[in-house]
């Protein structure tokens, strides 16, 4: 059985992430004191039919730099965990 | 001047920029579907507005994978001329033709009025019609419009009048910003000047009819420059 890739997608520091501002703006009017920032990002998960977690790795980090992210503008992240792990 | 505009899935403004070129040229202008991989020879490629793949992931970065972009990309390192109109901007950062990215406008809006830009450089090949410094006005019609790139970026392009327009409150008056677009960024050219993004829309703006025509200058520059 394949492995899952987990991949984090969100804003890099200094770039303006207007959404994550109104989500925090939403939860203060909600009273949730103490949040200092939000940010937001996106979380995709590509179920692969790769078997060893390094290579696994290595393809999302391709997919990561040509499509799945822009650098410009975004950091991402991956964790490899098995098909139907959590 | 062959010219030819390039259509996505979700593009809605490729007819409005093939009436505003031909209104221009004369000539009839070729419509070009994204899967298509082989171009005629061409003088302009325009990637136009709309909403390519549906904005997914990202504005523009599936249309950049195209399999029609691969050639743009091949001619605009040729010198061919590409202007890229708001969605077509987007696609043009993501496929790396031009420096920065578009993120959502900072009010979190969509954006649909008429603004005024500044024409930043004259002696191109998109705006030798116009005089560096006149103001155009123009309508925008974007969520995905703020400009951005890191300050060094933004310092080389200003230092490398890679700065197409900026938005302006109008003629003779001081700076404006609708979508928190650094520096009040609305287009930039390439290192060479052959390739121009920008958000505004000048092919809404080509007839009375329209409620202005100052859109025109940019297509009567590129006749000028490539018939």
């Amino acid at each position: 059985m394949g492995l899952k890739a987990r991949v984090h997608v969100y804003p890099k520091p200094g770039v303006l992430d207007p959404q994550g501002r109104a989500i925090g703006q939403a939860l203060g009017h909600l009273g949730f004191t103490g949040v200092a920032e939000v940010r937001q990002g996106k979380l995709i998960e590509l179920s692969l039919s790769e078997t060893d977690p390094a290579k696994a790795r290595a393809q999302a980090d391709e997919m990561c730099r040509r499509l799945l992210a822009n650098t410009v503008i975004e950091n991402y992240a991956i964790e490899i965990v098995p098909q139907g792990g959590r | 001047m062959k010219a030819a505009v390039v259509v996505f899935p979700g593009s809605n403004c490729d007819r409005d920029v093939k009436v505003a070129l031909e209104q221009a040229t004369s000539k009839p202008v070729h419509m070009v579907w994204h899967g298509e991989a082989e171009l005629p020879k061409l003088d302009l490629i325009v990637l136009p507005g709309g909403f390519s793949y549906g904005d997914y992931l990202r504005s523009g970065a599936m249309a950049a994978h195209s399999p029609v972009m691969g050639t743009v990309v091949e001619r605009a390192k040729q010198g061919v001329a590409v202007l890229g109109i708001c969605n077509g901007f987007q696609i043009l950062t993501e496929a790396g033709l031009l420096p920065g990215a578009l993120l959502p406008n900072a009010g979190l809006k969509f954006i649909c009025r008429d603004v005024h830009v500044r024409v930043e450089q004259s002696q191109t090949v998109f705006t030798n019609a116009c005089e560096a410094g006149s103001v155009l006005r123009i309508p925008i019609a974007h969520h995905d419009g703020q400009y951005f790139a890191d300050a060094d970026v933004l310092d080389r392009l200003e230092g490398e009048g890679q700065v197409a327009f900026r938005y302006c409150q109008g003629p003779a008056a001081g700076p404006a910003n609708p979508n928190g677009s650094a520096r009040d960024i609305a287009g930039v050219f390439n290192a060479g000047r052959t390739v121009l993004g920008l958000m505004p829309h000048p092919e809404r703006a080509v007839d009375p009819l329209h409620g202005g025509s100052d859109g025109r200058a940019l297509f009567q520059s590129l006749v000028a420059a490539l018939a």
